[in-house]
């Protein structure tokens, strides 16, 4: 017997943590399409943010509205001097050299984030209350829905700056064809920068939301993992795409863990996404919004 | 004024490709360099506008100086700054960004947000046709539609030098007269200084006031375009090629290669 209860709870997770998807791969998103490096460390760079806000509040006694702006700014800054130090020299190098790379990065960090703020995992707890939000019939886990919310304003923003804003036409000049860009008098150096800082502030926010809900330790890495069957299923250099994948994402795998699991005894919540990842990229490469090269006929 | 004081160019380090060119590009004229494939006239160009660089390449002897300031050595975006864009062989448009997106891009350097929408406005007067299409993506415009807005693009920084890189690549010739008419237009009425670089050079050089033609990295000709289209060697080589445009015979290639060596 279906049951429509259950399944209407099951998606309206399933897009509470979708959002919060979306959010860590448009970081992924917005490096890659101004850059054409891809990024696989931005799990890493959500752990580390979750650790620098933990590590604020726990180890140096900071408030929590001081602790996030630190994140934020920390992991900006982080961003910049990535991008400074270990990928601009790589400019110009096959896309391997900056794949090896941030797989290198993303090795150390999670091997040292521990030697530093501790290996057990830590609470980072909301200042918000703890009962659910009743809306209707649904009730919903507070930490989900303020993730949600967090993500779904930051992806509203950015999608305003890069649709209206002059950087936003800029970045995306870059995106197209970074020659031409330079040679209409756009930095497009200073772009590259740009878009790791802002996939440093996509990740101090995906710290921050992620870490509320799984706690914060290495693991916390792992939601990086999920970045991929989002962005594919997506296209990998889509805005849009970013947030219907990530939606696709959390909805599949909360029917998944609601219908499948129980089957087989569990464990395909897991891999659901990854299937639809490998169905995409057998019928449609570049994703539901992603670019194709435009031919005229 | 813009001048090349016989600058050489290597890519890589080792691949000598521009030995010793000197050309000037007066204000308010259009100056014309002409030769064949692989003469070394983009890469002039990429040497002026800084973008040599970007494909490691360098210009090792010589200077450029543009209003009497060493400009070579500059990053590309404070050459824009500085009043000279080129624009690019093969019109190349953001094609994923529509028209308008297109000219905002172009109006990078300018400052303050008027000053792109004026950009905008004198781009729409000299291309209407851009206005009609300002929203569609640029990707989908025709091959005419896309130069215009290549150059289009290019007045947005409000240069004092533009540097067309084979306008008339690919284009139907009435569409080459219109583009060439426009340009003429823009040199009178906004008083901007143009380089051109063309193959075909009957038409650049009924356009232009002055002319250079190079040849394998060496400038083996210089003059008013009245007197280069006169010249029997530009008539045989440039002229008459694109006239028939047909192969050359055996026989036109042999005085070919031995008019070219006393050229050079
Ligand atoms: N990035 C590069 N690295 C090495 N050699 C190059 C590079 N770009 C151009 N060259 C060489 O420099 C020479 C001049 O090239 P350039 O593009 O300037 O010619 P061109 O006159 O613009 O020719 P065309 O009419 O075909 O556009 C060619 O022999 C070309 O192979
Ligand atoms: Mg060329």
């Amino acid at each position: 017997m279906f049951d429509w209860g259950f399944t209407l709870a099951l998606v309206t997770n399933g897009v509470l943590i979708g959002l919060m998807y979306s959010l860590i791969a448009l970081g992924f998103v917005l490096v890659y399409k101004a850059t054409d490096a891809i990024n696989f460390a931005q799990g890493e760079f959500v752990m580390l943010a979750g650790f620098i806000i933990t590590g604020m509040l726990l180890l140096a006694g900071a408030p929590f509205w001081l602790s996030v702006p630190v994140a934020v700014l920390g992991m900006v800054a982080f961003g910049f001097g990535l991008e400074r130090v270990v990928l601009r020299p790589l400019i110009g190098r096959p896309i391997i050299a900056v794949i090896m790379a941030t797989i290198g990065l993303a090795t150390v960090l999670r091997g040292a984030a521990p030697l530093f703020f501790g290996a057990e995992t830590q609470a980072l707890p909301l200042p918000i209350p703890d009962e659910p939000i009743v809306l209707g019939p649904f009730s919903l886990p507070p930490g989900q829905v303020v993730g949600a919310l967090l993500s779904l304003g930051f992806l509203a923003a950015f999608s305003w700056f890069f649709l209206k804003s002059r950087m936003g036409v800029a970045m995306r000049a870059v995106a197209d064809n970074q020659q031409v860009a330079m040679a209409m008098g756009i930095n497009v150096e200073r772009y590259f920068a740009i878009a790791w800082g802002m996939a440093g502030i996509v990740a101090a926010l995906g710290g921050l939301a992620w870490g509320a809900l799984l706690g914060v330790d290495v693991h916390l890495a792992l939601v990086g993992l999920k970045v991929f069957p989002v962005v594919i299923l997506g296209g990998l250099d889509s805005v849009l795409g970013a947030i219907v994948g990530g939606l696709i994402v959390g909805i599949v795998e909360n029917l998944a863990a609601g219908y499948l699991d129980p089957l087989v005894g569990g464990g395909t919540k897991d891999f659901a996404p990854y299937v639809l990842m490998i169905l995409m990229l057998m019928i449609r490469p570049y994703g539901i919004f992603g670019k194709r090269r435009i031919e005229r006929v | 004024m813009l001048a090349l004081n016989n600058i050489e160019v290597v890519y890589d380090g080792v691949i000598l490709v521009l030995k010793g060119v000197s050309i000037e590009v007066p204000d308010g004229r259009i100056t014309t360099l002409l030769g064949g494939n692989g003469a070394g006239k983009t890469t002039t160009l990429k040497a002026i506008s800084g973008i040599l660089r970007a494909e490691r390449g360098e210009v090792c002897k010589g200077s450029i100086q543009f209003d009497g300031e060493r400009i070579d050595g500059l990053a590309p975006h404070d050459i824009v700054k500085r009043g000279i864009v080129q624009v690019f062989e093969g019109r190349r448009v953001f094609e994923h960004l529509t028209v308008e997106e297109n000219l905002v891009a172009g109006g990078h350097s300018v400052v303050d947000l008027r000053g792109v929408r004026q950009g905008i406005d004198l781009v729409y007067t000299y291309f209407p046709v851009l206005k009609e299409r300002r929203s569609q993506q640029s990707g989908y415009l025709s091959g005419g539609e896309q130069q215009m807005l290549a150059i289009g693009r290019g007045l947005m920084s409000r240069p004092k030098l533009v540097m067309l890189d084979e306008p008339s690549l690919g284009l139907a010739p009435m569409l080459t007269e219109e583009i060439f008419r426009i340009v003429r237009q823009l040199v009178e009425k906004e008083r901007i200084a143009v380089l051109l670089v063309e193959q075909n050079a009957a038409l650049a050089l009924e356009l232009a006031d002055h002319g250079y033609v190079i040849e394998t990295g060496r400038i083996v000709l210089e003059g008013s375009a009245a007197s280069l289209a006169q010249n029997s060697d530009v008539k045989e080589f440039y002229l008459g090629l694109n006239e028939v445009g047909s192969r050359k015979s055996y026989r036109d290639t042999k005085r070919y290669r031995r008019r070219k060596r006393w050229l050079s």
